[in-house]
C-alpha cells in the first residue's frame, strides 16, 4: 500500500500529497501524522496539496479530520498550493473547508505558522528537546 | 414555391430581354428606400450582380431558391445581406433592394400584356419573397456573428488583473456581471494568485452599476475560492447607492472586509501586512 510521507522541517511537518487519495492512504496518513506530531513535539503543519487535481468531498473531510487532530495535539494546519480549478470547484460544490488555514505556497504556510505562534521562538524551556532537535538534524 | 421550367424559362426571358431597363428601374426604385446613404454606383453594381445570378438561375431550368442550380443567387444574396449589415442599414432597407424588382417585373408585364401574365406573376412575385426572406436571414446571421463576436471582446477586454503592490493584486470590475463574466474574473484572478504569489486581492466595484444578489453571489464565490487558495480577499469601490441597495436586498458579507475606495483598501493591505511582517520574528540563524 502506498504511504505518504511525513516530512520534519525545523518545527513543522510537511505533508506533501503527490498521489490520489483512497481511503486507506487516507486513514493510514491520520494515523501517521498523529504519531509523528507527538512523537517529534512539533507545533506545525503543513499539507501541500500542489499535486492534487481533483479534491472532492472525502478529501475535504480528510483535510478537516487531520487539521482537528493536530489541534487536538496542539498543533496548527495549514493547507498550501490549491489549485485554482479546485478551489472554484469546491466553491461550486459548496465545501468552504471551515476551520482549515490555508495559503498560496509552502513558504507563505510557514510565515503564517510561524507568525500564529510568536512565543516559541527563542525561547528554549527544555534542553533536553533542544538536544533532541540538533540530535536529528 | 418553385417555378416550374416553363415560368422560369419565361422569368429568365423578361429579364434578359430588358436587361437595360430591369436593372435601370430596379436601381432607381433601391435608391429611394436607401436615402442615399450607398452610392449609385455602387448599388447598380449589386443589382446587375443580383439580375445577372437570376437569368443565370431561371436558364438553368426549374427555379427554386433552395436548389443547386440557384447556389450563385444564394451566395450573391448572402454577400448583399452580409455588407448591408456590417455598414449599418436595417433589415427592411436590405430586403426592400430585393423586393424592387417585383415592380419592375410588374411594370414589364403590364406593358406585355397576355393572358398567363397574372398567374406568371404570381409565381416570380413568391420567387422574390422567397429571396427576401433568404436576404433576412443571412442579414440576421451576420448580426448575430457580430454580436457574438463583441461579447467575446468585451469579455477579454474587460478583466484584467493588475499587481498594485508587492502581494496587491487588484482586479477593477467594469461593467455588468454576469456568470460568464464572472467565471473569467475568478478564473483570472485566482490564477494570477498563484503565479505572483501574492496574498491580497481587492475586488473593486467602482464600474459595476448595479449590485443584486446574483451579483454579490458570484463576488462572495470568488472572495471563498481565494480563501480556500489562501488568500485573502478585500471588495473596494462600494457608492453610496450600492450600499444602500446592498443592506436593503439583505446581502451579508460576513467578515469580509469591505472598503469605500481603492486607496482605503490599499491601506487596510499594507497595515495588514505591515502587522504580519512586524509580528513574524527574526529568523534565528543556527
Amino acid at each position: 500500500m502506498e504511504r505518504v510521507p511525513v516530512l520534519k522541517i525545523g518545527d513543522i511537518l510537511l505533508v506533501s500529497i503527490q498521489l490520489d487519495m483512497s481511503d486507506q492512504t487516507a486513514i493510514q496518513l491520520q494515523d501517521d501524522l498523529a504519531e509523528r506530531i507527538v512523537a517529534t513535539g512539533c507545533h506545525g503543519v503543513i499539507i501541500d496539496i500542489t499535486a492534487l487535481d481533483i479534491v472532492d468531498s472525502f478529501v475535504g473531510r480528510m483535510l478537516s479530520t487531520i487539521a482537528s487532530i493536530s489541534k487536538v495535539l496542539d498543533a496548527e494546519t495549514v493547507v498550501v498550493g490549491m489549485r485554482p480549478a479546485v478551489a472554484i470547484t469546491l466553491v461550486e460544490l459548496g465545501l468552504s473547508l471551515n476551520g482549515i488555514r490555508t495559503a498560496l505556497n509552502v513558504e507563505r504556510g510557514m510565515e503564517l505558522i510561524a507568525a500564529t505562534r510568536p512565543d516559541d521562538q527563542g525561547y528554549d524551556v527544555d534542553d533536553e528537546a533542544d538536544d533532541e532537535t540538533t540530535a536529528t538534524t | 414555391m418553385a417555378l416550374n421550367a416553363e415560368e422560369s424559362g419565361r422569368l429568365a426571358g423578361l429579364l434578359s430581354e430588358h436587361a437595360e431597363r430591369v436593372t435601370q428601374r430596379w436601381t432607381e426604385i433601391a435608391t429611394g428606400s436607401l436615402r442615399g446613404r450607398l452610392s449609385q454606383a455602387e448599388l447598380r453594381r449589386q443589382v446587375q450582380e443580383l439580375h445577372r445570378s437570376m437569368v443565370e438561375a431561371g436558364r438553368n431550368g426549374v427555379f427554386d431558391l433552395e436548389s443547386e442550380s440557384a447556389g450563385e443567387l444564394r451566395a450573391v444574396l448572402a454577400e448583399l445581406s452580409r455588407g448591408r449589415a456590417r455598414q449599418g442599414f436595417t433589415a427592411t432597407e436590405t430586403a426592400v433592394s430585393v423586393y424592387a424588382v417585383k415592380d419592375v417585373l410588374l411594370e414589364l408585364m403590364e406593358a406585355d400584356g397576355g393572358d398567363a401574365s397574372l398567374r406568371d406573376y404570381v409565381a416570380f412575385s413568391s420567387l422574390v419573397d422567397q429571396m427576401g426572406l433568404f436576404t433576412f436571414e443571412s442579414f440576421v446571421r451576420t448580426r448575430e456573428g457580430l454580436i457574438a463576436d463583441q461579447a467575446e471582446q468585451l469579455l477579454e477586454l474587460s478583466t484584467p488583473v493588475v499587481k498594485i503592490w508587492e502581494g496587491v493584486v487588484a482586479v477593477p470590475l467594469v461593467g455588468t456581471l454576469d456568470s460568464a463574466r464572472a467565471q473569467v474574473v475568478m478564473e483570472r484572478l485566482l490564477q494570477t494568485l498563484v503565479d505572483t504569489g501574492s496574498p491580497y486581492a481587492i475586488i473593486d466595484i467602482t464600474g459595476v452599476p448595479a449590485v443584486d444578489t446574483q451579483v454579490a453571489q458570484h463576488i462572495l464565490k470568488t472572495v471563498v475560492a481565494a480563501r480556500l487558495m489562501g488568500a485573502d480577499c478585500i471588495i473596494s469601490g462600494i457608492r453610496p447607492q450600492i450600499a444602500q441597495t446592498i443592506v436593503a436586498l439583505g446581502i451579508e458579507f460576513g467578515d469580509i472586509a469591505t472598503k469605500a475606495s481603492l486607496a482605503d483598501a490599499l491601506r487596510h493591505v499594507l497595515r495588514l501586512s505591515g502587522a504580519a511582517n512586524a509580528r513574524r520574528p527574526p529568523r534565528r540563524e543556527s
